[in-house]
């Protein structure tokens, strides 16, 4: 079972172990859970290579404090020289020749991959049961789904594997993993972090995170990966601040708006009492809770589910055949070569997306769908900057549910949007959230969101680091507490 | 909104994906549900608010015009499925 990365540094920096017997331990583990389909692909020999240059900084006492921890990056990260598939047969054979910025920047900092994490294809799903490399389960209940996209991330946190994962989330794909598989997982502002030579699916919304065991450790993360990048024009140009200092900022005053909207009728009680109860031990410690309004709450599933599958449709028009991914064999034309290649490499769900989203941009109902969608994307923004002016923190259940059964909802796409029900709203604002274990429903985790203004990480990250003072739901690992 | 085999057929050859005539009603009905999803968004009092396409507002920024580039030609089209002499190959478009 792995440790935090607090104490798997402080382990590092006492000689108690090394950064290349962390990484032997994790790709052990990986070994070991295997059955729960994590990974996609085991980086072995680059794992332990870069463990010992690792080890090497950690001698030379000039480390930074990610240097030597293992970890996984979802595989929607490009990686150089190691096959980059995004959960799907277009890109099974895809070995990417350069790194994107976030892997760059762990790998700067000594962090150690060891493997790319299973995902839900081209990052579409809330389940993970869209990759073509086969269902990721739950460690809690192997019966179950770890949620998604990023839900070999969340299970290879949740199972012990690793400290922390990176991941990807255009519309809950961190924050709802996290809280079926009982973790803390942060999606930052967007812009915040590069998504250069991250695999696009929806660009206005797409944004890179962390997976991890607890918000301190998400804020040691999130200080190696933040910040401008050139090659990204959407990253922001303003500083970064001190994530992993600003976690001791005491909750007393703050006030925290229950958004009533996020406790409605899909919401299971055993969900909404959890995150009740946990709001009730903010509230002891200080917090002011205020009842607030988000109106257009509602529109929010309707307007992402036009706009994601629109940026889709524009994105993968780049998977033709020709470049690099799937090619058909033997196309007998050009139009062939396109419509054969990307049948054939995409799976059900990404031409669902597709389609859908090509139907909205196409003549005649644009208006009607994409720009009207827009333009209720801009109706939710504002009803969170209309609430940020009372409350410093938004929060509610991460999701309705806990962790449902494998195949329970694979075969309606709208129950499987409805899983979203609450995170896609901060996407399409482009706010920051946070979701942190918070007690549980029939034995399984369940999610409390902070949703922060743009650019507030370092009070989100605060807040959750107080919450997990206060409790010890973070600590619960599926083999009973840690 | 109902969607018919016809219009399934077009959006298909636009996204350059084919579908199977046999699967043409099928997925008609699944993209109908998915529009009637979509449809909510007409239930929106929008008059006067002006589209949001980037979430911050933000105007793209100007960088210098310098190359930063090397030539990774060789590389790139080492992933290709067809490619020779530094061209990637399709198949004949003009007879």
């Amino acid at each position: 079972m792995s440790s935090s990365i607090a104490q798997q540094a402080q382990a590092l920096r006492a000689r108690a172990t090394s950064a290349v017997e962390l990484a032997r331990r994790a790709l052990e583990a990986a070994r070991a859970n295997e059955a729960l389909n994590a990974l996609i692909t085991r980086a072995d020999a680059t794992a332990l290579a870069a463990a010992e240059r690792a080890d090497a900084a950690l001698a030379r006492g000039a480390a930074a404090p990610l240097c030597g921890i293992p970890f996984v990056h979802k595989d929607i990260f490009c990686t150089n020289g190691i096959r980059t598939t995004c959960g799907s047969r277009m890109l099974e054979g895809f070995v990417p020749p350069y790194d994107a910025t976030v892997v760059e920047r762990l790998a700067g900092a000594g962090a150690v991959t060891i493997g790319k994490a299973n995902m839900d294809e081209f990052a579409m799903g809330s389940s993970n049961e869209n990759s073509h490399f086969g269902p990721v389960r739950n460690p809690w209940d192997a019966a179950r789904v770890p949620g998604g996209s990023s839900g070999g991330s969340a299970a290879a946190v949740a199972a012990g594997i690793v400290p922390f994962a990176t991941g990807t989330d255009t519309g809950g794909s961190i924050r709802q993993p996290a809280a079926f598989c009982g973790i803390t997982g942060l999606k930052p502002t967007y812009g915040r972090v590069s998504r250069w030579g991250m695999i696009a699916f929806a660009s206005s919304l797409d944004c890179g995170g962390v997976l991890a065991r607890s918000a301190e450790d998400c804020a040691h993360v999130l200080a190696a990966i933040a910040g401008h990048d050139p090659r990204d024009a959407t990253s922001m140009q303003r500083p970064v601040d001190d994530y992993v200092a600003s976690l001791s900022t005491a909750l007393h005053g703050l006030r925290i708006g229950v958004a009533r909207e996020y406790f409605g009728a899909g919401v299971e009680d055993g969900v909404g009492s959890a995150v009740r109860e946990a709001l009730a031990q903010l509230e002891k410690r200080g917090a002011v809770l205020v009842d607030i309004s988000l109106p257009h709450a509602q529109l929010a599933i309707p307007a992402y589910y036009v706009i994601a599958p629109s940026e889709a449709s524009s994105n993968l028009a780049r998977y033709d055949g020709v470049r690099f991914g799937h090619r058909c064999a033997d196309p007998a034309s050009l139009e062939d070569l396109y419509s054969r290649s990307r049948s054939e490499g995409f799976g059900a769900e990404v031409k669902r997306r597709i389609l859908i989203g090509t139907y909205a941009l196409s003549a005649g109902y644009y208006d009607a769908y994409y720009l009207r969608a827009q333009r209720v994307r801009r109706l939710i923004a504002n009803d969170f900057a209309e609430a940020f002016k009372h409350v410093d923190l938004i929060a509610g259940p991460t999701a309705p549910t806990v962790a449902f059964k494998l195949g329970e909802k694979s075969s309606d796409p709208l129950a499987m949007y409805a899983a979203d029900v609450n995170t896609v709203a901060v996407n399409l604002a482009g706010l920051p959230a946070i979701s942190v274990p918070a007690g549980f429903s029939a034995g399984l985790p369940v999610g409390l969101q902070l949703i922060a203004p743009a650019f507030a990480e370092a009070r989100l990250l605060a807040a959750a680091h107080e919450f997990q003072q206060l409790t010890d739901w973070h600590q619960r690992t599926p083999g009973g507490a840690q | 909104m109902a969607i018919d085999s016809t219009t399934v057929r077009h959006i298909a050859r636009l996204a350059r994906l084919a579908i199977a005539e046999g699967e043409l009603a099928t997925v008609a009905v699944e993209l109908g549900r998915l529009l009637e999803l979509a449809d909510r968004l007409a239930a929106a009092d929008v008059a006067g608010i002006e589209p949001l396409a980037h979430p911050h507002d933000q105007a793209l920024g100007w960088r210098s015009d310098a190359v930063t580039e090397t030539d990774h030609a060789d590389a790139l089209l080492a992933l290709a499925g067809e490619a020779r002499g530094g061209f990637y190959l399709v198949p004949k478009v003009i007879e």
